[in-house]
């Protein structure tokens, strides 16, 4: 397979194109096994990737499978189908294309078992489904390529290990089965190279010309940024007439709130009316569906949006990226900026809106490793084992199994390349026996060993476990309506949690708009339309990236340099003042500056970790200082530093940090911790241990099934080193506890602590305290603060 | 005693933190849908493979409630098993140490829709009780007066938590579940607003008992 047969080239000199060089590269090299192309957005990336299968099929049509192509989003699905369609039927090639998603109907997903396309586009969801069937083997039988669109971000979660161990299936029942990778770019291309090829396969890397470098800059706005918080609203007049000159701007925000917040305040400042339309994961899916096809009609000038849109969907027209609020992360910021101007050879046009003065210093770090070339990203970590969990049952379900071949196919998968017998045959066990120290289900076993083979007990148990299949576990949301609106469209959605801190008469954002609490009726947060400025509760969470390891590296060297010529005169004069009154922070030193104010003792701490790890440094040492009797009060925790308030001084700060007190104090506080429970749903459903519409969620009408927390506590108690918990733990160090980043930072500084006690505040300090989102020190307070509710409900109802 | 005291048609009695309803006069604790063997029979009927302690963590608190009080007389008010077969199956250890709460004691076992029959345990099986002016069953009647119930798990929000919570009005008391593989119903729901008076308090259970109007 090399060159391009004629009826190909004819077609791409109708369109007066020619084929790009990484484009003939992968048809050149098509027959090997493993090949990951890594190109920038609209580089014809997913041409490249299924020229090879067009080709194929058209010299020898087949019958039956060919490709699969696995995206991370439905949507992706249907548009690769729309645009593959034009080739296929302008070349005139016998090709059947149909994708395949959890929207797909019944009847067609049935047709589609017994007589499979020539092409199936589907995600990893999906896939692994189709694997479960008893007739899996007669489904893919004669597929010869599977394509990976977006690895990149698969491989950033759990939806890629799954596929992974999926594809170790498929392999097994198709063994010339070629595997394709279509990246953005990213730090780390041979990581993503041994991710997706079969252990010991070798992967042939293709990379696309990059294209010229991008035209990012830093709005330099009239009034200079705010001392605190985020969202960038001091910048709207500008972003305004930023989006006035240009055909359709992105505008990417880090938070929905802060997404949401920036929306309202434009369309208050849009007094010309520009079409401005807001995208975000909490919007419901017929809005931002709504917002999809207007902006895929052009009729959009500009899109406020989140992570939702860092995907896929080739919106076309879009000349401009504004990202408000610090990147936190390069390799996303460059990926992001890639939405724009995706003509080839022509550089894409960013502008970077820092959301306060720190963010200044941060934008320009992150301009300055965008022009390095610098991307970041962690090292990954081995594949999880409640991922595994899940595989195994799915593959139980499907028929029955060797514990040896199954454990070779899982350990081909590069992420399980490592995987231990010991720790498969203790997965093999959960999914078997439930893997209690307590043995107490051996009649009642999930999977029974029969003549050597592994199979369900009973076999009703595969719709069971076909219906719990996937990784993507949504925190309980719940749809908000307006009030008497019967059936009409729901505004959105916000996560329970949120909703049960409103009481009615709250007002708060959502899809652009300012509504009223009214109550909650049946699982719908009800609401009405208000006419108020200014929502008095604007915070529902979404997700918030921590600044990468490297970037903070970066900002800490460039406080370090003697003078900031590349700064606005505002920001190098503050970092002037902080180094006169204090000093400034070190990347091989830990500053912690202590003064009064206002009767109150303060601690900062500039760690410089990033938002989660300074969050649980919190924690972790106001627990200290509450058992040493420095009663803290509360702290506050961003990207660089911690601040902590008490009633009395820290005169020691060495010994609140010393290293193997705060591990000690860590194992503790982590097993009571809201963030374990939470983490310990997350992996109890993903392995199987509890279904997604029994245990932790709500039936109408009936008693509820109890919460997932029970389980929790009942392990914490009789079985603390349970599969389940180990996986917990595992997973809450890395994700929103961190406790990595605070080991790291440990190590880097070792004893080398700078303590500075200064009589007023400093100026790095000094924004902190006018952040949000303080979080105060639970102590005898939560029962106190329960008392004081319920007295005073009692007084209003007037009893007692 | 950190229950909360109050009187129900007449007699004194207290909310317990744990759930229980303790009765003074009586040296009577009385608990409700203990769903004993809950994870056995989701193992059985292949729902799932729970972690199957919790027979021993709900007789954990139970020995607790029933030694600090030195209880003489104990009503089970239903639901004490999760199913009847449950109850047969339950193991060894687990099945002596209910027997060792339940001897020099005066054991009630009510009748509740999981667990509609006799059981081979000792103790008395009834399908509803009357001590002096009150009358335990597991499901509230209609009309009915100073009557103890359990069955709806009921649950209430306060200061951001939801807890397990007793309900009272003048007529009736219905009692939080007290197993520990339970879920909850909130008071919210038209089953339980609808069956309480206006004036029904909500004694919300957890380190201490905290009462609150009946949350609607």
């Amino acid at each position: 397979m090399s060159a391009l047969p004629p009826k190909f080239q004819d077609w791409f000199d109708q369109r007066g194109w020619s084929i790009h060089p990484h484009q003939s590269d992968m048809l050149e090299r098509s027959l090997s096994p493993c090949q990951l192309l890594i190109a920038p957005t609209g580089g014809g990336k997913t041409l490249a990737g299924f020229l090879p299968t067009l080709v194929e099929l058209a010299d020898a049509p087949s019958d039956g499978l060919h490709t699969i192509y696995i995206s991370p989003l439905k949507a992706l699905a249907a548009d690769i189908r729309r645009n593959l369609r034009t080739p296929v039927e302008e070349i005139g090639l016998p090709i059947r294309i149909e994708d395949r998603t959890g929207d797909t109907p019944y009847t067609q997903r049935k047709r589609q078992r017994a007589d499979p396309p020539h092409i199936l586009l589907t995600t990893p969801e999906s896939l692994a489904l189709l694997l479960s069937y008893p007739d899996a083997p007669r489904i893919f039988d004669g597929l010869q390529r599977v394509i990976v669109d977006e690895i990149h971000a698969l491989a950033e979660s759990k939806r890629g290990d799954q596929l992974m161990l999926s594809l170790s299936r498929l392999q097994a029942l198709c063994p010339g089965l070629r595997r394709v990778g279509l990246s953005a770019t990213v730090e780390d291309p041979q990581a993503i190279a041994g991710y997706l090829a079969r252990q010991p396969d070798p992967c042939e890397i293709l990379n696309a010309d990059p294209g010229p470098d991008p035209d990012i800059r830093m709005l330099e706005t009239q009034t200079p940024p705010p001392w605190a918080g985020g969202g960038g609203r001091y910048a709207i007049p500008d972003v305004l007439d930023l989006v006035r000159k240009h055909k359709t701007t992105l505008i990417f925000h880090n938070t929905r709130a802060q997404a949401e917040i920036f929306f309202h305040h434009l369309w208050l400042a849009n007094e010309e009316g520009l079409p401005i339309g807001i995208h975000h994961g909490s919007l419901a899916k017929e809005q931002r569906l709504k917002v999809e096809a207007a902006m895929a009609a052009g009729q959009l000038r500009g899109i406020v949006c989140t992570g939702s849109l860092d995907l896929g969907i080739d919106w076309g027209d879009v000349d401009l990226v504004i990202q408000v609020g610090a990147p936190k992360n390069v390799k996303r910021l460059v990926q992001r900026i890639g939405r724009a101007n995706h003509r080839y050879n022509a550089p894409s046009k960013a502008i970077l809106v820092p959301a306060n003065r720190f963010e200044v210093i941060e934008c320009q770090a992150a301009l300055q490793a965008v022009q390095a070339r610098a991307l970041d990203g962690d090292p990954r970590s081995p594949g999880p084992r409640d991922v595994l969990c899940q595989h195994i049952l799915g593959t139980a379900a499907a028929g029955p199994f060797d514990a040896d071949t199954l454990y070779s196919q899982v350990t081909s998968s590069g992420a399980y390349a490592a995987l231990s017998r010991p720790d498969f045959d203790a997965c093999l066990d959960f999914a078997a026996t439930g893997g209690y120290a307590l043995r107490a289900y051996d009649r009642y076993q999930r999977l029974v060993q029969r003549d050597g083979q592994w199979q369900l007990r009973d076999p009703r148990a595969a719709a069971q476990i076909r219906m719990n299949l996937g990784t993507i576990v949504d925190t309980d949301k719940l749809k908000v309506r307006l009030k008497h609106s019967r059936g009409g469209q729901p505004l959105g959605e916000v996560e329970e949690a949120f909703a049960a801190s409103l009481t009615p008469g709250d007002t708060f954002l959502i899809g652009g708009q300012i509504v009223r609490y009214e109550g909650l009726r049946e699982m719908t947060v009800e609401v009405t339309r208000r006419a108020d400025r200014e929502p008095r509760v604007a915070v529902f969470s979404g997700t918030k990236f921590a600044t990468s390891t490297q970037l903070s590296a970066r900002i800490l060297e460039m406080l370090n340099q003697p003078d900031w010529p590349t700064l606005p005169g505002h920001t190098a004069d503050w970092l002037l003042l902080q180094r006169e009154i204090s000093q400034m922070p070190r990347g091989d030193r830990l500053l912690v500056e202590t003064f009064p104010l206002q009767d109150r003792h303060y601690t900062c701490v500039y760690g410089f970790a990033g938002k989660n790890a300074q969050q649980t440094l919190g924690l972790l040492l106001t627990a200290r200082m509450e058992r040493e009797g420095l009663h803290p009060l509360g702290f506050v925790a961003t990207d660089y530093a911690t601040l902590i308030w008490g009633l009395d001084p820290v005169t020691d700060p060495t010994m609140l940090l010393r290293g193997h007190d705060l591990r000690d104090g860590f194992e503790t506080w982590l097993n009571g911790n809201a963030v374990m429970k939470r983490t310990f749903r997350t992996s109890a459903l993903i392995a199987g241990l509890i279904d997604r519409n029994s245990p932790g969620k709500r039936k109408s009408g009936r008693q509820a099934t109890f919460s997932s927390d029970i389980l929790y506590d009942t392990l914490l108690k009789y079985d603390p080193d349970h599969l389940m918990m180990q996986v917990t733990r595992e997973e809450a160090l890395k994700g929103l506890v961190d406790f990595g980043r605070i080991e790291e930072l440990l190590a880097r500084v070792e004893d080398r602590i700078d303590h500075r006690a200064l009589n007023q505040v400093s100026p790095l300090a000094a924004p902190l305290l006018l952040e949000v989102g303080r979080v105060p020190v639970q102590g005898a307070g939560t029962e106190r603060l329960m008392k004081e509710e319920a007295e005073a409900l009692m007084a209003e109802a007037g009893l007692r | 005693m950190t229950g909360h005291r109050f009187t129900f048609s007449g007699a004194q009695l207290f909310a317990c933190p744990s759930g229980a309803l303790w009765w003074p006069d009586q040296q009577l604790l009385c608990v409700s849908d203990l769903h004993f063997g809950k994870a056995d029979r989701y193992a059985r009927k292949s729902r799932g493979l729970l972690p199957p302690y919790e027979v021993r963590e709900t007789l954990t608190r139970l020995e607790e409630d029933i030694q600090t009080m030195n209880a003489r007389q104990v009503i089970c008010l239903g639901d004490s098993w999760d199913d009847l077969e449950a109850a047969e199956r339950l193991p060894d250890d687990e099945k002596l140490w209910l027997t060792r709460l339940m001897a020099g004691r005066n054991w009630i076992w009510i009748e509740g829709n999981h667990d509609p029959g006799p059981i081979e345990l000792a103790g008395t099986h009834r399908s509803e009780l009357q001590v002096g002016p009150l009358t335990f069953r597991h499901i509230a009647e209609d009309a009915a007066v100073g009557e103890v119930s359990g069955h709806y798990h009921p649950k209430a929000r306060l200061a951001n938590r939801s807890q397990p919570v007793f309900l009272v009005d003048d007529t009736r008391l219905i009692l939080p579940a007290y197993g520990t593989y339970t879920g909850g119903l909130r008071s919210t729901h038209p089953a339980l607003s609808s069956l309480m008076g206006p004036e029904a308090l909500a004694f919300v259970t957890g380190k201490t008992v905290h009462p609150i109007p009946m949350p609607r």
